[in-house]
C-alpha cells in the first residue's frame, strides 16, 4: 500500500479499486489462447476423421487431454474477464450490473466445470466409454 | 461498487456515439467485442456440448452429430433446421474467431504503445478485417472440400 506518500496511496489502484490485475490477466490469458487455439485448430485439421472412435481415442491421450483442459481453463477465464468488461461498459444500473456479473460467473464456472469433467472422463475411462 | 444507485438524468452527457465520423478503427473496436461475445456464447456452449457428447459415449455423440452436424437420410424437419442453424453458427464462430484473433494481436501491439499514429492505426484495422475474411474463406473452403464437396 505504500508508506503514506501521495504516490504510495494511489499505486495499484485504478477506477476498479484493485489495480491492473484484471487488465493484465486479460492479456496473459490472450497469449495463452493464441498458443492453445492454434494447437486445437491444427489438431482438428490433422485428424483423419470425426468419427466417435477417432475423437475419443484422440482425446484420451495425455498429450491431448492436458492441453485441452488448459484451453478450457484459459479461454473461459478470458471469457469471464472479457464479458465482465462488456457488462461494466453497457449496463449502467449498478444493481443490474452486479447481478449480470454474478450470472456471468455462474455461467463460465458451470460451463468450465462441465468441459473439464468431460475431458477427465474421456481421459480416465478410456476411449470406449 | 462505490457508485450511486441512481443517475442524475439532468446532467450533461458526452456527445452521442453517432456524432463522430465513422472510421474503420471504431468498426474494428466494436467488432472485436461482438466477435468475443459470439465466441463466448455460441462457440463456448457448442465446444462444451461437443466434449460432453464425446464423454457420454457412442450414442450421445450420435445425438450431437444428428443435431449439430448432419442428420443424414430420413431427417426430421426440426433436425434439418438444427443442422442449418449450426452451419450458420459455425460460419459466425469461425469468422468471429479469426476477427477476434487478429484484432486481439493488434490490441497486444497497441498495448505496447505502438501503432497509434493515424495511418498505422487505420492500416492495422484494415488488415484485421482483410486477414479475418481471408482466413474464414480458406477455412470454409477446407470444410467444403473435405466434408460437403465431392
Amino acid at each position: 500500500m505504500g508508506s503514506g506518500t501521495e504516490i504510495g496511496k494511489v499505486r495499484g489502484h485504478g477506477a476498479a479499486g484493485h489495480g491492473g490485475d484484471h487488465w493484465i490477466m486479460q492479456r496473459v490469458t490472450a497469449l495463452g489462447n493464441i498458443v492453445l487455439t492454434i494447437w486445437f485448430a491444427i489438431s482438428l485439421i490433422l485428424l483423419p476423421s470425426f468419427e466417435y472412435e477417432t475423437l475419443s481415442a484422440w482425446l484420451a491421450q495425455a498429450s491431448v487431454a492436458v492441453p485441452m483442459a488448459l484451453l478450457i481453463f484459459c479461454v473461459f477465464k478470458h471469457v469471464r474477464l472479457g464479458l465482465q468488461v462488456l457488462i461494466e461498459d453497457y449496463v449502467p444500473d449498478a444493481g443490474l450490473k452486479f447481478g449480470a456479473i454474478m450470472l456471468l460467473n455462474f455461467y463460465v464456472m458451470g460451463a468450465g466445470a462441465l468441459g473439464l469433467f468431460a475431458i477427465a472422463k474421456i481421459a480416465f475411462t478410456g476411449a470406449d466409454a | 461498487m462505490v457508485q450511486s444507485m441512481s443517475r442524475d438524468t439532468k446532467r450533461p452527457t458526452s456527445p452521442h456515439i453517432m456524432q463522430y465520423r465513422w472510421g474503420i478503427h471504431m468498426m474494428a473496436s466494436i467488432t472485436h467485442r461482438i466477435a468475443g461475445f459470439i465466441l463466448a456464447t455460441v462457440g463456448m456452449m457448442t465446444l462444451v456440448w461437443w466434449l460432453l457428447s464425446i464423454s457420454g459415449g457412442t450414442e450421445s455423440y450420435a445425438v450431437f452429430h444428428t443435431y449439430a452436424v448432419d442428420a443424414g437420410e430420413g431427417a426430421t424437419s426440426f433436425q434439418n433446421l438444427s443442422n442449418w442453424f449450426f452451419r450458420l453458427a459455425a460460419l459466425a464462430v469461425v469468422y468471429s474467431f479469426f476477427q477476434h484473433f487478429f484484432s486481439g494481436l493488434r490490441h497486444l501491439v497497441m498495448d505496447m504503445g505502438a501503432g497509434f499514429d493515424l495511418p498505422a492505426n487505420k492500416l492495422g484495422a484494415q488488415a484485421v478485417f482483410a486477414l479475418a475474411l481471408l482466413a474464414t474463406a480458406l477455412t470454409a473452403l477446407l470444410i467444403y472440400t473435405r466434408f460437403l464437396g465431392a
